[in-house]
C-alpha cells in the first residue's frame, strides 16, 4: 500500500494561512491503515488548526470530512458541496489524492496535508517498510521475492556492494542489506545459481525514466454509447 | 607533453600497467585524489611524489561523494605529467550515456586503464540531498566498457562510427564484506563481465585474505585475471581502530593494531594533556614510520599468495608514503616492458 506521513503543523497552517474556511479531506484507504490521513487524522488534523490558529488570534473555520477513496471520481462527487463552500481543501490522501481533488474541483483550490513517502507494509505494529519501487518490470523471479531495486541504497542488480556488512547497508545500521537477505533466501533454497548469471542493464524506460506512465485496457474500457 | 603508445602489439591496450603484468613483472599501482578546487598544480605536486614508483595511478571519481576534479580531467594532466591515469568511474554520479560519452573523451585524451566502480552512496558526502543515478551497477559497466573496446558496439547495441576506446579494464573486490562466501562469485561475474585486472580494497589481515584467495584459485579466477590486493599505510593506532571498526569491509588484525600502538610507547605514559606540541609531532612520525614497515611486510607476505599479481597502494593524502614503501618491499626500479606480448 501506500504509506504516508503527517507534515508538521507549521508547515500545514503555512499552506492555508490564505483561508477562512478550511475543509480536511482524509481518505479511507491506504493513508487510513498507516494512521496519517484517515478519519481519525482528519479530526485530530482540523481540531489542531482550529485551536491553533485560535491561539494565534485568527481563529479559522475548519471542518473535516471522509471519503473512502480521493483517487476515485465517484467518492469525490459525494463532497462537492462541502469543497465549493470552502475557500480551501488540505488534502489528507497521497499525492494521488491531492491531484484527484484538483482535476475534480478545478475552481477550488487543494494543498497537501501528507508526505506521500513509499510503497510498503507495516512490518511491525507502528514500523512501516519500503517494498517497491513501482519500476514497471518486475525482476522479483529473480531475487527470491526481495527487491534490490526498492531496497539496495545503489538499486544494484549483480550482487551486494562492499557496504554490506553483518547484514546491514552502510547507509544506515537499521536499514537490512537487501543482497544478503537475497542471498540467503537464494541459498536456503540451493538456487544462489540464479544470481551468478550477469544481469544486463535495467530496461527504465518503463519506469518513471520513460515519462508519466499510463495503462490503457481496450478491453475495459466502456464503448462511447455507454461512456 | 607525454604521448601514450598506441601500437597495442599484441597487447588489447599497450598501456605500462597491462605490459607489466603480461610479463609477469609484481605490479605497483598507486592512488591519487584530485582536489576539491579547480587548482592543477596540486595534481602535479602529487603526481611528481608518484612518477616512476608505479605502473598506474588511479585517479578516483568523486571518492566518499565529496565533489572534487573529475577524474579525467585530472587524469589529463597525470598524462601530461609522465604518469599513466587509471580512471576511476562510478554509476552514482552518471547514466549509461555520460558514462560512454566521458570515455570516449577520456580515451581520445589519452587515458588507457579503467576502474569500474558503483560509488560510495551519496548519503557519505558533502552532498547528501543529491538524487543519485545508479542506472547500471559496477559489473553491468564492466561489460558495457568491454563491448564498446571489444565489439565496437554502444551499450545500446548500435556500432561505434570510428575509433573505439581500448581500456585495460579493471573491477574492485571486497574480499572480507558481507555475504563473504558469496564474494568470490561477485568477483567471477566481474570476471566473465570483462574485468581484466582487480584491484581489492585494503588487506590487512593476509590470513582471511589467503582464505578468500584460496577459493579464487579454486574457481580458476587468478588465471582470467590480474588481482592486485589493496595496501595502505597506517598512521596511527587510531586509524587502525577506526578502520576494524567502522569501515564495512576491513579487517584489522589485534597484533596490527599492538604493533602500532607498540611504536609510540615512549609517549605512552604521558598524560593527553601533557604531551608538547613537539611529542606529538615526534610520535606520529615514529607512528607513521611503523604504518609504512607494516605496508611494506603485508606487500611481502602477500606477494607470497598463489594468484595476487601485484599490490595497489592506497596512500591517498599521504602520497609521500609511496617512495619508502615501493623501494622498502624491493620493488623499485619499477620495469620497462618495450617488448610484444609474449604469451
Amino acid at each position: 500500500m501506500i504509506i504516508a506521513e503527517r507534515k508538521p503543523l507549521d508547515e500545514i497552517k503555512t499552506l492555508v494561512d490564505d483561508a477562512q474556511k478550511v475543509l480536511v479531506v482524509g481518505c479511507g484507504t491506504c493513508v487510513t491503515v498507516c494512521f496519517a490521513g484517515g478519519s481519525r487524522e482528519a479530526q485530530i488534523t482540523a481540531a489542531s488548526l482550529r485551536m491553533s490558529t485560535k491561539l494565534d488570534g485568527n481563529g479559522k473555520n475548519v471542518g473535516d470530512v471522509t471519503v473512502q477513496r480521493q483517487c476515485e471520481w465517484e467518492y469525490l462527487d459525494e463532497i462537492k458541496d462541502q469543497v465549493e463552500d470552502a475557500d480551501m481543501v488540505l488534502s489528507l490522501g497521497c499525492g494521488i489524492g491531492v491531484q484527484a481533488i484538483a482535476e475534480h474541483f478545478p475552481e477550488s483550490w487543494v494543498v497537501p496535508g501528507l508526505n506521500t513517502t513509499f510503497l510498503g507494509i507495516p512490518s511491525e505494529q507502528g514500523v512501516w517498510e519500503e517494498r517497491c519501487a513501482a519500476c514497471g518490470d518486475c525482476i522479483l523471479g529473480l531475487t527470491g521475492g526481495i527487491c534490490p531495486i526498492a531496497r539496495c541504497s545503489k538499486s544494484l542488480l549483480n550482487g551486494p556492494c562492499g557496504g554490506s556488512e553483518a547484514g546491514h547497508c552502510e547507509i544506515d545500521p537499521d536499514v537490512p542489506c537487501a543482497w544478503q537477505l537475497i542471498y540467503d533466501r537464494l541459498s536456503s533454497k540451493d538456487k544462489l545459481h540464479v544470481i551468478l548469471d550477469l544481469q544486463p542493464p535495467k530496461n527504465w524506460s518503463t519506469s518513471r525514466d520513460g515519462g508519466p506512465r499510463k495503462i490503457v485496457r481496450e478491453d475495459l474500457r466502456l464503448k462511447a454509447e455507454e461512456a | 607533453m607525454t604521448t601514450i603508445e598506441t601500437n597495442t602489439n599484441g597487447y588489447v591496450v599497450g598501456s605500462t600497467l597491462e605490459r607489466v603484468l603480461k610479463a609477469g613483472h609484481f605490479a605497483v599501482t598507486g592512488e591519487l585524489g584530485p582536489p576539491q578546487s579547480a587548482d592543477g598544480d596540486e595534481i602535479r605536486e602529487k603526481a611528481a611524489l608518484l612518477k616512476g614508483l608505479v605502473d598506474g595511478v588511479n585517479i578516483t571519481d568523486n571518492q566518499t561523494a565529496i565533489v572534487r576534479m573529475s577524474s579525467i580531467g585530472a587524469g589529463t594532466i597525470v598524462v601530461q605529467e609522465g604518469l599513466e591515469p587509471i580512471i576511476q568511474m562510478t554509476c552514482r554520479d552518471r547514466n549509461r550515456l555520460a558514462i560512454q560519452s566521458d570515455l570516449l573523451g577520456a580515451y581520445a585524451l589519452g587515458m588507457r586503464n579503467l576502474l569500474c566502480l558503483s560509488g560510495d552512496h551519496q548519503k557519505f558526502g558533502n552532498h547528501p540531498t543529491a538524487k543519485n543515478v545508479f542506472d547500471m551497477d559496477s559489473v553491468q559497466l564492466v561489460k558495457m566498457v568491454t563491448d564498446m573496446r571489444d565489439e565496437c558496439i554502444f551499450q545500446c547495441g548500435d556500432a561505434l562510427k570510428g575509433q573505439e576506446p581500448r581500456f585495460f579494464i579493471g573491477a574492485a573486490s571486497a574480499p572480507f564484506a558481507d555475504p563473504i562466501d558469496f564474494r568470490p562469485y561477485r568477483l567471477a561475474k566481474k570476471i566473465n563481465a570483462g574485468a581484466d585486472f582487480i584491484q581489492t580494497q585494503l588487506v590487512y589481515d593476509v590470513e582471511a585474505f589467503d582464505r578468500f584467495m584460496e577459493k579464487v584459485r579454486e574457481l580458476g579466477l587468478h588465471e582470467k585475471t590480474y588481482i592486485l590486493a589493496g595496501v595502505g599505510p597506517l598512521k596511527s593506532p587510531g586509524m587502525a581502530r577506526y578502520m576494524k571498526n567502522n569501515v564495512p569491509g576491513i579487517l584489522v588484525p589485534d597484533e596490527i593494531i599492538e604493533r602500532m600502538t607498540a611504536a609510540g610507547k615512549p609517549w605512552a605514559d604521558i598524560k593527553k594533556d601533557e604531551l608538547t606540541r613537539e611529542d606529538k609531532r615526534a610520535r606520529s612520525k615514529v607512528w607513521r614510520d611503523e604504518g609504512i614497515q607494516v605496508c611494506i611486510d603485508l606487500i611481502q607476505q602477500l606477494r607470497e599468495i598463489k594468484g595476487v599479481a601485484g599490490v595497489h597502494i592506497m596512500a591517498i593524502e599521504w602520497e609521500k608514503a609511496v617512495k619508502p614503501i615501493v623501494e622498502g618491499a624491493g620493488l623499485y626500479p619499477r620495469p620497462t616492458v618495450k617488448e610484444p606480448v609474449t604469451q
